[in-house]
C-alpha cells in the first residue's frame, strides 16, 4: 500500500511537471491552472506527510524515522517555495523553476520509499 | 534584481538552492548519527553544502565575483573528488554529493557548475566587465 502512496504522488507531481513543460514550450509563465494544479499536489503531500507519520508511529519494523520525516517535510516545503520564486518571474524560466521543483518531488517521493523499504530487506 | 537572477538564471538558482539543501542536510544527519564511519566523507559533504548555499546566495543577489569563486570551487571539487574517488574508494567510505562525479545524484553536480560558468559569463559579457 504504502508503495502504491509513493508511487502515486510520484506519477501526479510528474504529470504536473508535464503540463508546466508544455506552457513552457509555449513560452508562457505560471498560470492559474498550473498553480491550482501545484496547490493540488501539496495537498496531496501534506496528506502523505500525516499519513507518514501516522505510519511510522504505528509500524514495528525498524524504520530510520528521522531521515523519513526529514524527506516528507523536505518535500512539503519545495512547492510553496518554487512557487513564490517561479512566480516572480514573468517568462518561461518561472515556469521552469516549477518544473524543477516537480521533478525533485518525484525523486525525493522514490527515495522516500527506499528509506521506508530498506528495513523490511 | 539582479542580471543573474533574471530569466534562465531563475532555473539555475533553483537548483541550486536544491542542492544546497541536499549537500547540507545530508551532511548535517550524517555527522549526528555517526560521525566515525566517514568522516573525511561527511566533512566533503558540509563543505559541498557550504559552497551551494554560498552559490546560491551569490547568484540570487547578484554578487558576480562571489559566484565566479564559489561556482569554480565547485568545479574544482567535483573533478577532484570523483578521480578520488574513483581511485581509491576507501578514502570515501561513504556517499558524498561528489562521489564518482556525482553519479549517485544523477551526474547534475558535474553539469551544474558548467552551466553555471556558463550562465556567469553570458550575463557578465552581455553587460561588459563587471
Amino acid at each position: 500500500m504504502t508503495e502504491g502512496i509513493a508511487w502515486f504522488v510520484a506519477a501526479l507531481a510528474l504529470a504536473v511537471a508535464l503540463y508546466a513543460v508544455v506552457l513552457a514550450v509555449r513560452n508562457k509563465p505560471v498560470d492559474n491552472p498550473l498553480f491550482w494544479a501545484v496547490s493540488v499536489v501539496e495537498i496531496v503531500l501534506v496528506i502523505t506527510l500525516i499519513g507518514g507519520c501516522v505510519a511510522l508511529a504505528r509500524t514495528s519494523r525498524d524504520v530510520d524515522g528521522g531521515l523519513f520525516a526529514s524527506y516528507l517535510v523536505t518535500v512539503v516545503v519545495i512547492p510553496p517555495a518554487a512557487v513564490l520564486w517561479g512566480i516572480a518571474e514573468k517568462s518561461r524560466w518561472g515556469t521552469g523553476v516549477v518544473i524543477v521543483a516537480l521533478l525533485t518531488v518525484a525523486v525525493l517521493m522514490e527515495r522516500t520509499l527506499q528509506i521506508w523499504q530498506a528495513s523490511s530487506v | 534584481m539582479s542580471e543573474t537572477s533574471t530569466g534562465f538564471g531563475r532555473v539555475l538558482i533553483a537548483v541550486y538552492a536544491i542542492f544546497a539543501l541536499a549537500a547540507s542536510a545530508r551532511s548535517i544527519f550524517q555527522m549526528v548519527t555517526d560521525f566515525e564511519a566517514a568522516p573525511l566523507a561527511y566533512v566533503l559533504s558540509a563543505v559541498a553544502g557550504v559552497v551551494y548555499i554560498v552559490a546560491t546566495i551569490a547568484l540570487a543577489k547578484g554578487l558576480v565575483r562571489l559566484a565566479w569563486i564559489t561556482i569554480g570551487f565547485e568545479l574544482t571539487g567535483v573533478i577532484v573528488v570523483g578521480f578520488l574517488s574513483l581511485l581509491d574508494s576507501d578514502l570515501f567510505p561513504d556517499q558524498t554529493v561528489w562521489t564518482a562525479f556525482g553519479q549517485g545524484y544523477g551526474y547534475i553536480p558535474l553539469v551544474l557548475p558548467i552551466i553555471g560558468l556558463w550562465w556567469l559569463r553570458r550575463v557578465t559579457s552581455a553587460e561588459g566587465p563587471p
